[in-house]
């Protein structure tokens, strides 16, 4: 009980806080392309001075050489930034420009849609946008919740596998993508493989035909130029459901890897395939 | 034993070895079945096969054709580092020695991070990868030779050092500068046996056909050379024609294997050393062993990969090390206890 008084006065506090900064930041490196899509969604895009190679949406974000995976404190810290978002944290980088003196604000990758929602909420109070920051997360979660509502009723009973690699990869009910999945209750093949609890299992190519999954989801398409038509010509999928009937669905490699604003674009796609599957 | 007797039992090794591939895998399909469709397909049998259409696909399209490829790829690692192993006689070469592994990675990424996407890098990496191995290769003996000839072997195998760190440094800054690449050459790199139907067995037969056979056809100069270079020029043996025919034939293997199937380590070792082990090390019996057994352990270590974490997948490579070390200790064990 006095556990949960903690947490609630310390979200209370975090709050107050952090409802209206006194002065939002106005140099804004974001090193997460999640966070440079939320950014701009929620109309801060203005206080942003550079975004990581990573960052290829919105067109007009201010991409830079610098690298969220490697990142380098000195080129980081020329830019005089006043707020540094991260996606991941390696080798004491925010404590290292905690001690330069510029705020840090680490947003590792979401495991549920309500962090992912908190996540943007969040976003929009530390740089003075919270309201905006509401709004999209309102609108999100309405849209989802439409798009679910119908695709649930079209989904009983159907199979997904979603493709991460040519090799394979695929992602379970446990991560984050896969999470999209079961709200609509679509079975996940990969479910079954995940011997080692990672959520990203490379399945048996044997499996997967054998599973004849209802709905193919290919989030390889940028990386490895894959399409309907080369798993339509892999050795023995033909006779694939997904294959037969058509339905492999296309996503962009960096809307299935984020999770930002555009996991709207990603259930709709879901949600295409189901209704064209139930034409 | 005699020659025969060995020969006979690594046939029998890899032909069960094949069979048990062929029926073990994540999907079941009972073995009578399975029988009986591969005896449906055979010419002249007029039977229909029991088993169901995605079955069927499963067997023919995507078990046995990787099956195959694992014999084909086992045995050419194995021959080409028994005959690294004979030609700079130094018992620790491995097929990648020369550069091969960090060449056909330089490729590979190369390959996948500079070409555009509508050139498809599934069809793209085997080539690039064969390109950079031969490339490292090429450069390795021409650094070698150049360092001088007295010195012979060990000149190559340093120039082969020396080429690989380079290559690989220059894979590492490509893959670093577009790290969204980074797990797929990762993949690539961990080694797997592709479940891509007969297209890849079809690529590599032609490679492993035409070296292999050169190796076999130089298996009594081997032995002769590894009395050392001067003994056995004194013998009339041309050493450096012979190490070159050699080494050209098991590297252009293995850079066509390691296109195909990626880094798959240990199985260049550890093959050769336990049949030296068990049949002795005269490089007339070692090389057919080592192929018939190599392709025989590389099918086994994939029935591994494939089901030992059914419905998911391990990579080779892990299974090659893992079940290979202890496998090799037993046989250093029980070779030692025989001698004394």
């Amino acid at each position: 009980m006095s556990k949960l008084l903690l947490v609630a006065l310390l979200g209370l506090l975090l709050l107050a806080g952090s409802a209206s900064p006194a002065n939002p930041p106005q140099r804004i490196i974001s090193l997460s392309a999640t966070a440079t899509e939320s950014l701009f969604a929620i109309g801060a895009g203005k206080q942003v001075i550079a975004v990581d190679d990573q960052s290829d949406y919105p067109a007009n974000a201010p991409k830079t050489k610098l690298s969220g995976y490697t990142p380098n404190v000195e080129a980081i810290a020329g830019y005089k930034p006043d707020l540094v978002v991260l996606a991941y944290d390696p080798s004491g980088l925010s404590s290292t420009l905690r001690g330069l003196g510029i705020r840090v604000l680490v947003q590792d990758a979401a495991k549920t849609l309500n962090e992912a929602y908190a996540q943007i909420v969040q976003l929009g109070s530390v740089t003075g946008h919270v309201g905006a920051a509401r709004a999209l997360v309102a609108r999100m979660k309405q849209r989802i919740g439409q798009l679910v509502a119908t695709g649930t009723r079209r989904a009983r009973g159907l199979s997904v596998y979603h493709e991460l690699e040519p090799d394979l990869y695929s992602a379970t009910s446990k991560t984050f993508i896969g999470q999209i999945y079961s709200l609509f209750g679509l079975k996940n093949i990969a479910d079954a493989a995940d011997t080692d609890s990672s959520g990203y299992p490379k399945l048996s190519a044997e499996y997967v035909v054998a599973q004849s999954p209802d709905i193919i989801v290919l989030a390889d398409i940028r990386c490895c130029g894959q399409g309907p038509r080369t798993v339509a010509g892999r050795a023995g999928w033909k006779n694939v459901s997904a294959v037969k009937t058509g339905t492999i669905v296309r996503i962009d490699d960096s809307i299935a890897s984020r999770w930002g604003p555009r996991i709207v674009n990603f259930v709709r796609a879901v949600s295409a395939a189901l209704a064209h599957l139930r034409r | 034993m005699s020659q025969r007797l060995w020969l006979l039992a690594a046939t029998g090794f890899l032909v069960v070895a094949l069979l048990v591939g062929a029926l073990v895998g994540p999907v079941h399909i009972g073995l009578v079945d399975a029988l009986e469709s591969m005896i449906a397909r055979l010419p002249f049998v007029h039977m229909d096969s029991p088993l169901s259409p995605t079955q069927e696909s499963i067997l023919w399209d995507i078990r046995l054709p990787r099956v195959v490829l694992g014999a084909l790829v086992g045995s050419m690692l194995a021959v080409a580092g028994a005959s690294y192993q004979g030609v700079f006689r130094n018992p620790l070469a491995d097929p990648y020695l020369l550069g091969v592994a960090a060449g056909a990675g330089l490729g590979a990424t190369i390959a996948v991070v500079y070409l555009p996407n509508g050139f498809g890098f599934q069809n793209a990496l085997p080539p690039a990868a064969f390109l950079g191995a031969s490339l490292a290769v090429v450069l390795a003996y021409a650094i070698g030779r150049s360092a001088g000839r007295g010195s012979g072997g060990a000149t190559l195998v340093l120039a082969g050092v020396t080429v690989a760190s380079f290559f690989t440094a220059v894979q590492t800054f490509v893959q670093q500068e577009h790290s969204d690449t980074l797990q797929e050459v990762y993949s690539w790199i961990l080694g797997r046996l592709p479940s891509s139907g007969w297209n890849d067995v079809e690529i590599l037969l032609p490679y492993v056909a035409v070296a292999v056979v050169g190796i076999l056809l130089h298996r009594r100069l081997l032995d002769v050379l590894s009395v050392g270079d001067e003994e056995a020029a004194t013998l009339g043996v041309h050493v450096g024609q012979v190490r070159l025919v050699v080494v050209v034939c098991a590297t252009v293997g293995t850079a066509a294997a390691v296109a195909v199937s990626g880094l798959i380590g240990f199985v260049g070792i550890i093959v050769p050393h336990a049949i030296r082990l068990v049949a002795g090390p005269s490089y007339r019996l070692l090389l057919p062993l080592s192929v018939l057994v190599g392709a025989g352990f590389l099918v086994l270590a994939d029935v591994i990969a494939r089901t030992a974490l059914s419905p998911a997948e391990l990579p080779i490579g892990v299974v090659t090390a893992f079940f290979g070390a202890p496998f090799f200790a037993v046989v250093l064990r029980t070779s030692r206890r025989m001698a004394a």
